[in-house]
Parts: structure tokens; C-alpha cells; sequence
């Protein structure tokens, strides 16, 4: 190694989730030999996230199974992981990151890489023990905790919030045998992500499943001699409960940052190289917005995405551009949910669209919802349709006859390569 | 070692790799550059077809359930969240048929 190089400030990574995780492996891969520090604040080894609202909860795969990797595998590839040690400020001019205890780090370059963390509920007896939240791995082994007890004892659980994360831990408990309650204020499950219609057909979904599901109702409070006993609702029902469950959304994890004077707008905002405005720092995962830009569209929009995959690829990308690339971070966006038996995954990205064109029958449990504006494919939900997600995520910003995508008889691989 | 047809030359395109079964290994077979080339076809992270995945440049597939992508000419993991290699396999064509070489 050259001697500069030896006595420059290490690449810091802060943030050990998989976008922490998978830049800096980039940056090994990419050839980099220069010290890599990831500062994280979770006691855990780097771990799946994605698990733990399914097979983890589920109890279909060990514990050990979550994490990305072994401790001597850092070692093996000279990534110094400092597990624990929470950033607590940055400093654009001294390049410096100060860590909880008082230490502090120079950075020759900085990724920004502190993902998001769950927004709590504020209403009357919200600190009761026995509500739970879901983002982390001592998180879901506290859930699975709750599960198992309440399965001895035949209780119920009130998930509150019907995203993702209440969707699918509302799924997991009901396989499990509990009695489920899942209150969401918006009128179907899902709406900001999937819309009206596909939303009400995961309505349908969790009720063929026996959840009792009510919508447009919230928490007015819990309330409980020392533990949560019972959650009232803004409708005024009461609904008791062995424990509670609280999925309400995140918020990026961007606190530390308030007074660095990096732009945040919900997220640190990037460029598409994944820089933000401080030179040599960049920012990726949950905590990044950034411009996305729609296959053949011509304007920009800008997003915060909360999906593994983005925060694998992005991570990447910042990765690369540290070392000095310029690679436009230009992917189209991806997600997938497991419910029951439904394996959904989802590609593009759409906030607002004109039609929803449905290929297959929900009620078969296989089906496909392109979402259209303008004539063309935005975003596509496919339920059931695994071996399709490649000449799908093809079909994004392609214009093409709806008539023809709702035809199941259309091959999607022969469609996929007309555009 | 057991030398195995698996196909006829034309069956496999750049870019369209496709599956095959061979002594029970599942196998995916790749033409890039005028080049075949055979991987284990099941993704190392958990268990899905590569040959159902996407070509993201020449040499790279990337699994469509996570986003693991590997090295076709090796089968090494190239990006989390797979750490295993799925393993290569000699691969050549011969009279026009496409020919995998594997252990018994
Ligand atoms: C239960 C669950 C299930 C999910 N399921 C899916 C799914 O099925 N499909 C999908 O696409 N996505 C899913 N997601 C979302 C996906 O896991 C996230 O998008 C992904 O984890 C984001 O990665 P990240 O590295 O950007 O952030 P994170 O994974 O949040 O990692 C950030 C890390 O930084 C740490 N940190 C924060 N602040 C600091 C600080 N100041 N100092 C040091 N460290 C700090 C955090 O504690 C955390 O460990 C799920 C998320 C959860 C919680
Ligand atoms: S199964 Fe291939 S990345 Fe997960």
C-alpha cells in the first residue's frame, strides 16, 4: 500500500444495515485498499431485515440464518465493523464524525447510511409494556416472544397500521393461530404503496384469512393495568388484547444530522450519484432522496424508497462513485411482500396513475396490476408470478396496448421484448 | 465425471440463459460473447433459479428475488446478499449439441 495512502482518513460508513453493509464490500470489491470503518449502532452483526416480519416470526428459519454474514468474513476482506457505537454528529468542514462516549473519527470520504426507524404513536398509554414495534432484530425477538405466549394462552393481538409491516406480521400471527385485529385509518391496506383497488383486494385477502379488519379507524389509546390490555379506537371500540402491535410507517434516520448542513428534505438529498452537497459525503438506503427517473421519461422525480433492493444497489453505486466513478444511480425500483401464500413483488414506481390494467384473476390467487399513465407503464404488481419479475421490470415505461396486457394468453417475456 | 447433452446449440441466446436438470443438479447455461458457460442454476442465498434471472452486463446475473448477482463464468457471488458460489461447470458445444460435464 502507498505511504499517502496509508496515512489518509479511513472511508467511514455509517449505518451496518445491508446498505452500510454492501458498500462497503463494494468498496473491497472495487479494488479500494485503503482502511474501510463501518460505525453502526445495533449490538447485532449486520442482518436481513426482510426476514424478520416473515420466516424469522414465522419460526421457519433459525436465528443465525438473518445474518449477511459470519465476524471473521469482515475481517477476511479488512472491513473494521465497530457494532454499538452510535454517530452522533457530523462535522462537513473538519470531516470529522463524533460517536456517543465522545470520540471521534476523521473520514476521507462519508456514506450516509442510517436507514429509518419506525414512527411511534403518541396517544394515551402508548408506553405500556406489551406494544411492539418491528425494525429490528431484538425487536422481533421480543415480537416472537409475545406470539408464543399469546398462542399458549389463546389471546389476540391488535396490529395497528395495515403497511407492509402490520400486513405482513397481521399474516404471520393469523398462520400462527392467533386472533387477529388489524385497524388502518386509511380506507383498504396498503393504499399509498398499491392504491384503492389493489389495496381492497389485499382487504379481501387478510378477511378470507380471518382477520378481523377494520378500516378507516385508528388508536385513540391503549390502556392496561401494566401491560396493554386493550386498545379503544378513534371510533370508540374497544378491543382487548394479549399484546399490540404497531406498524405506522418510518421516518429516515437523519436526526444526528440536523445541524451538519447537508439538504434534508424527509432523507438526505442526493444527486444521482448518490452525493449530497458536502464534498466526499454521499448517502444511500432508507435515509437517501433522490432523483428517479422513469424509463423513457424525461423529467425527474424525487424519492425515498424503503426496499432492500434499493438500498442494496444504491449502496453500490455510492460505492463506486467514492472511488471516484461517475455512475448515474439509475435502477427501476423493486419490492416484494410475502402474505399467506401470496408471494406480491412490485417494480417501477407510481404515486399517482390513471388506470390500473389487471391481468389474471385475483380471486385465483396469480395475478398482475400494471399501473398506466399517459399511456404508459409505470409500475406493475405481480402476485404469484415469480419467474415473470425479469421481462416485467422490462415492461416499466414501455407504451403498450392494454388490451394486450390484460390478455393472459400475451406471453410477457414476447411483450417485454417489443418495446 | 459424466459428460451430459443438455440441449442444441440454438436452444440458449445471449442475454435468455435456460435451465437444465443434470443428474439431479439444477444448472443454468449462459451464452455471452459467443461463449457458453454453466452455474449451479440455484442462487446461494436462498433457494431460486438463476436462469430466471436478469443479465445485468455480459458476465453478471442477477437473481430476481433479492438482487444477489454472480459471475457466470465462475458462479462466484459477486454482491450480498449471496456469500456462497453456486459453482461453474465445463460447458461446450459438439456436433451441434450442447454438452455439460458433471461429478456423479
Ligand atoms: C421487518 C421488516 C421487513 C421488511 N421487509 C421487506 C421486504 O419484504 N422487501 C423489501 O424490499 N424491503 C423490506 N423491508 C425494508 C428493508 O429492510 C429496508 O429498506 C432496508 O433494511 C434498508 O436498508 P438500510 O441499510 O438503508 O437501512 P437499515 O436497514 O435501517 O440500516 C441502518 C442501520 O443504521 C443504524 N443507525 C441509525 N442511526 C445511526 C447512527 N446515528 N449511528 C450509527 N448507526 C445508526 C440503524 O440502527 C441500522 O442498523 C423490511 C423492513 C423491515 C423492518
Ligand atoms: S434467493 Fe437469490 S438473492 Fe435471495
Amino acid at each position: 500500500m502507498a505511504e499517502a495512502q496509508a496515512s489518509r482518513p479511513p472511508v467511514v460508513v455509517v449505518g451496518g444495515g445491508i446498505a452500510g453493509a454492501s458498500a462497503a464490500e463494494t468498496l473491497r470489491r472495487e479494488g479500494f485498499d485503503g482502511r474501510i470503518v463501518v460505525v453502526g449502532d445495533e449490538r447485532a452483526l449486520p442482518y436481513e431485515r426482510p426476514p424478520l416480519s416473515k420466516e424469522f416470526l414465522l419460526g421457519a428459519i433459525p436465528e443465525a440464518k438473518v445474518f449477511l454474514r459470519a465476524a471473521e468474513e469482515y475481517g477476511a476482506q479488512d472491513i473494521e465493523l465497530r457494532t454499538g457505537t452510535r454517530a452522533t454528529r457530523l462535522d462537513v468542514a473538519q470531516r470529522r464524525v463524533e460517536l456517543a462516549g465522545g470520540e471521534s473519527i476523521a473520514y476521507d470520504r462519508l456514506l450516509l447510511a442510517t436507514g429509518s426507524e419506525p414512527v411511534r404513536l403518541h396517544v394515551p398509554g402508548a408506553d405500556l409494556p406489551g406494544i411492539r414495534y418491528l425494525r429490528t432484530l431484538d425487536d422481533a425477538r421480543a415480537l416472537a416472544a409475545e406470539i408464543a405466549s399469546a398462542r399458549a394462552s389463546g389471546g389476540r393481538v391488535v396490529v395497528v397500521g395495515a403497511g407492509f409491516i402490520g400486513a405482513e406480521v397481521a399474516a404471520d400471527c393469523r398462520m400462527l393461530g392467533l386472533d387477529v385485529t388489524l385497524i388502518e385509518a386509511l380506507p383498504v391496506p396498503m393504499l399509498r404503496a398499491l392504491g384503492a383497488e389493489m389495496g381492497g383486494v389485499f382487504a379481501e385477502l387478510h378477511r378470507a384469512h380471518g382477520v378481523d379488519l377494520r378500516l378507516g379507524e385508528g388508536v385513540a389509546a391503549f390502556r392496561g393495568a401494566g401491560r396493554v390490555e386493550e386498545v379503544v379506537t378513534t371510533s370508540g371500540a374497544r378491543l382487548g388484547c394479549a399484546f399490540a402491535v404497531v406498524g405506522v410507517g418510518v421516518r429516515p434516520a437523519t436526526e444526528w444530522l440536523r445541524d451538519a448542513g447537508l439538504t434534508l428534505e424527509n432523507g438526505v438529498v442526493v444527486d444521482c450519484f448518490c452525493a449530497t452537497t458536502a464534498p466526499g459525503v454521499f448517502a444511500a438506503g432508507d435515509v437517501a432522496r433522490w432523483p428517479y427517473m422513469m424509463a423513457d421519461a424525461t423529467e425527474p422525480e424525487m424519492v425515498r424508497l424503503e426496499h432492500w433492493d434499493n438500498a442494496l444497489r444504491q449502496a453500490e453505486v455510492a460505492a463506486r462513485n467514492m472511488l471516484g466513478q461517475q455512475t448515474p444511480f439509475a435502477p427501476t425500483p423493486y419490492f416484494w411482500s410475502d402474505q399467506y401464500d401470496w408471494k406480491a413483488q412490485y417494480v417501477g414506481y407510481a404515486r399517482t396513475w390513471e388506470r390500473v390494467v389487471v391481468r389474471g384473476r385475483p380471486e385465483d390467487g396469480a395475478f398482475i396490476a400494471f399501473y398506466l399513465t399517459g399511456g404508459r407503464i409505470c409500475a406493475a404488481l405481480a402476485v404469484n408470478h415469480v419467474r415473470e419479475l425479469v421481462p416485467l421490470k422490462k415492461l416499466i415505461g414501455a407504451a403498450l396496448d392494454p388490451a394486450r396486457l390484460a390478455d393472459a394468453g400475451e406471453d410477457l417475456r414476447g411483450l417485454s421484448r417489443q418495446r | 465425471m459424466a459428460v451430459v447433452t443438455v440441449g442444441n446449440e440454438d436452444d440458449v441466446q445471449e442475454g435468455q440463459p435456460f435451465r437444465v436438470e443434470v443428474e439431479g443438479t439444477p444448472i443454468a447455461i449462459f451464452l455471452a460473447q459467443g461463449e457458453l458457460y454453466a452455474i449451479g442454476d440455484t442462487c446461494t442465498h436462498e433457494e431460486f433459479s438463476l436462469a430466471d434471472g436478469e443479465m445485468v452486463d455480459d458476465y453478471t446475473v442477477e437473481c430476481a428475488l433479492h438482487g444477489a448477482r454472480f459471475d457466470i463464468r465462475t458462479g462466484r457471488a459477486l454482491s450480498l446478499p449471496a456469500t456462497g458460489t453456486a459453482g461453474s461447470y465445463p460447458v461446450w458445444v459438439e456436433d451441434g449439441v450442447i454438452k455439460v460435464e458433471v461429478e456423479e
